[in-house]
């Protein structure tokens, strides 16, 4: 399972309810269904990623993001899952309070766009990064709202969205040892490529 | 996937057209090989007795009934693998297969049941039934009235019967099956909504429940296109006030007027334009009124064809079916788990009072109390709906067609939203088709495999018991 994926598990409470925007084929989903006797249902809006999830025996509603929660009722889910398509959709900030409105929490993940790769490309080679969190070339990436760890937690505080955990990895599907790991806690927004956050509007007691 | 003429959504069990028998022309001595040994083959409807009394809905009684069905695949021993399949307006029983080494076209949904097909006959028992009211065997308009003195056929007095009577005759022929719970209760357009139907009246009867272009209910604009076609057989002089077959006439006009409609509602804008454009049969104006433009031509010859095998007085019977459709009758407000509608569109009815105390401001505020209205109504409609799918026990596949204007997509979402919000398992794609309403008829991969995979998926043993409680109030 993706690094992002197996964090998240962790901040979701067994038997919650539970919303995944941009479920893919549901991977997350039918993990958290299976062991964490989780419900809940994925919006996903590639037709076979739709199609694998539905074969897979997960609820899975097409539904673009952009068209946000509004089906919804307030409060209608105990977490919202959002897994590296925040800085795809058209208003991030709206959907990010939307998520908010819908669940009691949100779990976040973004590819941190300040990763001293994209710095060394952007800054050193002057050509826009790509990378193995961003594989896109300027032209045809659907990531129209990248951002880095400051930029996401600046835009917490204008809401006053609380973060209540931060977790920052590099992408790497080997782990790390754990000098990289001590670093990259000591500095973030240059070491790690993807943030995971759990978020939360209501004012941590 | 070209729009054929023969192949529209409501299907009649003469017009069931197959694309690829139609693109091979027409052979004239036997059906193609190959299209026979990819479908169910050669079969052989059956017709079941019901002896009891069926008391419908409109407070009538049948003193007893037929129910003409076909079968497909096999029955396994745990009887766990049965699909139902539910027509649509003047569908039939024939949904897949052939009635015989010469018949020309298949059953109207045999792209979708057949061997290695998304309804995989090898794998489960499929059973299609002709619904009572209808005029393909079962007991309808055309049948022996058995109150009658001289063995008359029923006609005008044959009961109106809804959605909700059909689905109790296809429990009790799930009773005479032997079948206590369906893996899958299938259905497009009006088929659909038995499916809905069956999911709310027998939860526990079925595991899997398909949707496909339908809606909760018929809206006002669905009505009208309907109340015109009976109007047209209503007013046709032949039809005698349904006693056409005693009179020795038929309102031939009048039904293929209805059925011009209706074809009208299948189909799409760019679809018939694709089709005819503003072609000339004689490539000229013959400033006249007979046909002139293609389009013509084609409605009335659906419109003749279809009236050469529909009875009227059925018609009739199944618009009004369509019309009374309403999962949520059972269901009033006040039982509702969200009573706020009822206060929310009165405080909405006292602010509109208030304001409209200024009179300058009044018809500007009028259109606005309209508009609140409106939101009012479809908060009250997914409070409605979510009171009748609480106790659903099935998964459900939602299907939709992005041009489908008679049951548009936003209809679909309308039952997926009071799904979710009644926290049930649901799944709901919206297909890009070009073929309008007609197009749940049509071998579109993308629909065809999300059917296959969401019948043979894994049921997903959930928790909904511990989640139910705590569920999720609709918007306030």
């Amino acid at each position: 399972m993706r690094m992002d994926h197996q964090l998240a598990e962790r901040w979701i409470a067994p038997h919650s309810h539970v919303l995944d925007l941009g479920c893919g084929n549901g991977e997350l989903l039918a993990h958290l269904q299976q062991n964490r006797g989780v419900t809940g249902y994925g919006l996903e809006i590639d037709e076979d990623k739709i199609n694998e999830a539905i074969a897979n025996g997960l609820s899975i509603v097409e539904q673009d993001l952009n068209d946000g929660l509004a089906r919804f009722a307030d409060n209608s889910f105990d977490t919202v899952v959002m897994a590296r398509a925040l800085q795809a959709v058209k208003s991030p900030d709206i959907l990010l309070l939307d998520m908010l409105r819908v669940a009691r929490e949100a779990v976040i993940t973004f590819p941190n766009f300040a990763h001293w790769q994209n710095r060394i490309h952007l800054g050193l080679k002057g050509i826009m990064p790509v990378s193995e969190a961003l594989p896109y070339e300027w032209y045809n990436t659907p990531n129209i709202h990248l951002c880095t760890f400051k930029d996401f937690e600046k835009l917490c505080a204008q809401h006053d969205i609380h973060i209540i955990n931060r977790f920052a990895v590099s992408d790497s599907e080997k782990g790390h040892s754990p000098l990289m790991t001590a670093l990259i806690r000591q500095a973030p927004n240059l070491l790690a490529d993807v943030a995971i956050y759990r978020v939360t509007k209501q004012k941590p007691k | 996937m070209n729009a054929r003429p023969d192949n529209t959504s409501d299907q009649s069990a003469t017009d069931k057209g197959n694309a690829k028998g139609n693109a091979k022309g027409n052979a004239k001595s036997s059906i193609n090989t190959e299209e026979l040994l990819n479908s169910v083959g050669v079969v052989t409807p059956q017709t079941l007795h019901f002896a009891e009394p069926l008391t419908l809905e409109c407070n009538r009684t049948l003193p007893s009934f037929d129910l003409i069905i076909e079968t497909y695949g096999t029955l396994n021993s745990d009887k766990s693998n049965a699909v139902l399949i539910c027509h649509a307006l003047s569908g039939s029983h024939h949904a897949a297969g052939f009635h015989s080494d010469e018949d020309q076209k298949a059953g109207w949904w045999d792209n979708m049941i057949g061997p290695n097909k998304s309804i995989d006959t090898n794998r489960f028992f499929v059973v299609c039934v002709n619904n009572i009211g209808s005029c393909f065997g079962s007991t309808g308009p055309t049948t022996i009235n058995p109150d009658s003195s001289q063995a008359q056929v029923y006609g005008p007095d044959f009961p109106l019967v809804t959605i909700k009577d059909w689905v109790k005759t296809q429990a009790m022929l799930s009773d005479r099956l032997g079948i206590d719970v369906w893996h899958a209760v299938v259905g497009g357009s009006m088929g659909g909504m038995q499916a809905l139907q069956w999911s709310v009246d027998y939860p526990n009867r079925l595991k899997r429940c398909v949707v496909i272009a339908s809606t909760p209910k018929l809206s006002a604009q669905n009505i009208a296109f309907n109340e015109v076609a009976r109007q047209s057989i209503l007013s046709d002089p032949d039809f005698k006030d349904g006693r056409y077959l005693l009179a020795g006439t038929y309102p031939r006009r009048g039904l293929i007027l209805a059925r011009m409609v209706g074809h009208i509602t299948y189909l799409t804008d760019d679809a018939m334009k694709a089709k005819f454009g503003r072609d000339l049969k004689s490539g000229k104006f013959m400033y006249g009124y007979d046909v002139e433009f293609q389009v013509e031509s084609y409605l009335r010859y659906q419109g003749e064809r279809f009236s050469e095998n529909f009875d009227a007085n059925t018609y009739l019977l199944m618009t009004k079916a369509l019309d009374y459709f309403d999962p949520t009758r059972d269901y009033p407000l006040e039982t509702a788990i969200d009573s706020s509608p009822e206060s929310l569109a009165s405080s909405l009815a006292e602010s509109v009072k208030a304001d409209s105390s200024e009179d300058e401001l009044e018809n500007t505020l009028a259109d606005s109390a309209d508009i609140d209205n409106i939101s009012a109504s479809n908060h009250q409609e997914l409070t409605a709906l979510k009171a009748a799918f609480a106790h659903t026990e099935c998964q459900y596949l939602i299907v939709s067609f992005t041009t489908d204007w008679r049951f548009a997509p936003e209809r679909s979402q309308e039952i997926v939203d009071a799904l979710m919000a009644t926290g049930k398992p649901v799944s709901y794609i919206n297909v890009d088709a070009p073929h309008g309403h007609d197009s749940f008829l049509f071998d579109i991969p993308r629909y065809m495999g999300a059917v296959k995979g969401f019948l043979n998926a894994p049921f997903m043993t959930d928790n909904r018991d511990q989640n139910s409680q705590k569920t999720l109030g609709a918007r306030s």
